[in-house]
């Protein structure tokens, strides 16, 4: 069993200042998981008839990107590769302190406490991350042939969960990374080769549209990627965006 | 007006765009330090080597060639500072402090690549007001008999060797950062490519840091050519 301290961001809406508040989280089982560790302070909390935490989460095995938190200023926390949910409390050691912050970016207004609104990265996508197709029967599976370079770049991108940890570890709160993922996830193959140019120019505009900052090439990002998305997207993104740009501009 | 207006604008006003003009105006800069060296470095063949350069500088097409250079210079340098300005200002306002920061794995060099931009920037116009404009009247004089002299009893002064040291420290610190990422800015980094272009950026910058520190500690602390 473990004693720890936390230190939990708590903001009553979006309007509100919030700050830092101290918990005791007495007797914490080894196996449980951060966020089992968090139910179980809440439940305390709750019986004393308290506000419990606030925070994201759903599928708890690491694949549908909800749940957050900067755990002691490194989202997802410093475990390599794992979301937040994935953690076990068995990384901690008996009287630590832990800091439990939401995702910080100005494009990610707290909602309440840990819980912030990450739609931005909905509209990026919205704004160009598909691939128009005819409707009809599905095509024969291998009657495309893709090289198995390029299959396995575009699945590597591809496995982007969208959870934002890239963004909140950024110090710049840039959005490359997520959007070069979904921009390098479809570009690689031949599906999404008619709208390879649109896209780049779309995700691209409605990135900086959405108030992220600009890369400036530390790789934080792929440091705190759960999925350990490689920066080599963000490259590719940038040779795309200069050649659809200068296509754009001066040739058609 | 448009056709010309229209591609500047849409350069100037995406994230990537204003990255690309950091990045090849930096280009620029990085290799007009290389030839910056070379020339420094002939102060080591005696001060024949070096005033002769010195006047075929001054003497290239007519007169011209060292205007072409300053004024292709001085617009790399001015859109690199102006992008690079705007761009750390769009950061701040995009990121909100965390109450418990933490770094991953960024360089120290990539974290205050403003402030070593900006220390750069006061060195030189210190340095072209010392050197190229030659404010002090005394050095002007000696200037106009030899280059090497100026050189020498510019670097007598160690006010101005300790300036020039720092600026130079500073200076390899932002390229650390600054050759490598140009790299990735303009879309040529991978994985695969990586450790080479580290390679090439950090010993690039050891050699830029090498080549113009040796000269002012040759000249105050060796009494070279004195």
């Amino acid at each position: 069993m473990l004693n720890l301290t936390l230190k939990v961001w708590r903001q009553k809406t979006s309007q509100d200042t919030g700050s830092m508040e101290t918990y005791d989280a007495k007797n914490i089982p080894e196996e449980a998981s951060f966020l089992e560790m968090l139910d179980i302070v809440n439940t305390r909390i709750i019986m004393s008839g308290g506000e419990p935490i606030h925070f994201d989460h759903d599928c708890r095995e690491g694949i549908c990107g909800s749940c957050s938190l900067t755990i002691n200023g490194v989202p997802h926390s410093k475990e390599k590769g794992i979301t937040t949910c994935q953690i076990h409390m068995r990384k901690f050691k008996e009287g630590d302190t832990i800091w439990i912050e939401p995702f910080r970016a100005r494009a990610f207004p707290v909602v309440r406490d840990l819980i912030v609104d990450r739609s931005a990265m909905d509209r990026i996508i919205a704004a160009g991350g598909y691939i128009d197709v005819r409707t009809g029967s599905a095509v024969d599976a291998n009657s495309i042939p893709i090289s198995k370079m390029d299959a396995d770049s575009a699945f590597d991108a591809a496995a982007c969960i969208g959870c934002g940890a890239c963004i909140a570890a950024c110090k710049n709160s840039s959005a490359m990374l997520f959007t070069a993922a979904k921009v390098s996830h479809l570009g690689h193959l031949p599906q999404g080769q008619p709208e390879r140019d649109k896209r780049v120019l779309s995700m691209v505009r409605q990135m900086d549209a959405e108030g992220f900052g600009n890369c400036t090439n530390q790789y934080e990002c792929e440091a705190a990627c759960p999925k350990e998305i490689s920066v080599d997207h963000i490259a590719r993104m940038n040779r795309d965006f200069t050649s659809a740009l200068i296509k754009e501009q001066l040739i058609s | 007006m448009n056709a010309l207006l229209c591609p500047i604008t849409a350069v100037w006003n995406s994230s990537i765009g204003k990255k690309l003009l950091v990045a090849l105006t930096g280009l620029a800069l990085v290799l007009f330090l290389a030839g910056h060296l070379i020339g420094n470095l002939l102060i080591y063949l005696g001060a024949e080597a070096f005033d002769e350069y010195a006047k075929a500088l001054h003497e290239a097409l007519r007169g011209g060639g060292v205007w072409i250079a300053r004024i292709g210079l001085l617009v790399c340098l001015v859109i690199h500072v102006a992008a690079t300005i705007s761009l750390t200002r769009a950061n701040r306002a995009a990121s909100p402090k965390y109450q418990h920061e933490a770094v991953i794995q960024a360089t120290k060099s990539s974290r205050i690549m403003i402030w070593s931009g900006l220390t750069i920037l006061a060195f030189v116009i210190f340095h072209l007001l010392h050197f190229t404009v030659r404010v002090d009247s005394e050095l002007a004089e000696i200037a106009k008999a030899s280059p090497h002299k100026m050189v020498i009893v510019g670097f007598s002064n160690g006010l101005v060797v300790l300036f020039y040291l720092i600026a130079m420290t500073l200076l390899c610190s932002h390229l650390s950062h600054g050759v490598a990422s140009m790299f990735q800015t303009l879309g040529f980094r991978s994985r695969k490519a990586a450790p080479l272009i580290a390679f090439l950026s950090k010993g690039y910058t050891l050699v830029i840091w090498l080549g113009f520190c040796s000269i002012p500690i040759a000249i105050y602390f060796f009494h070279f050519g004195c």
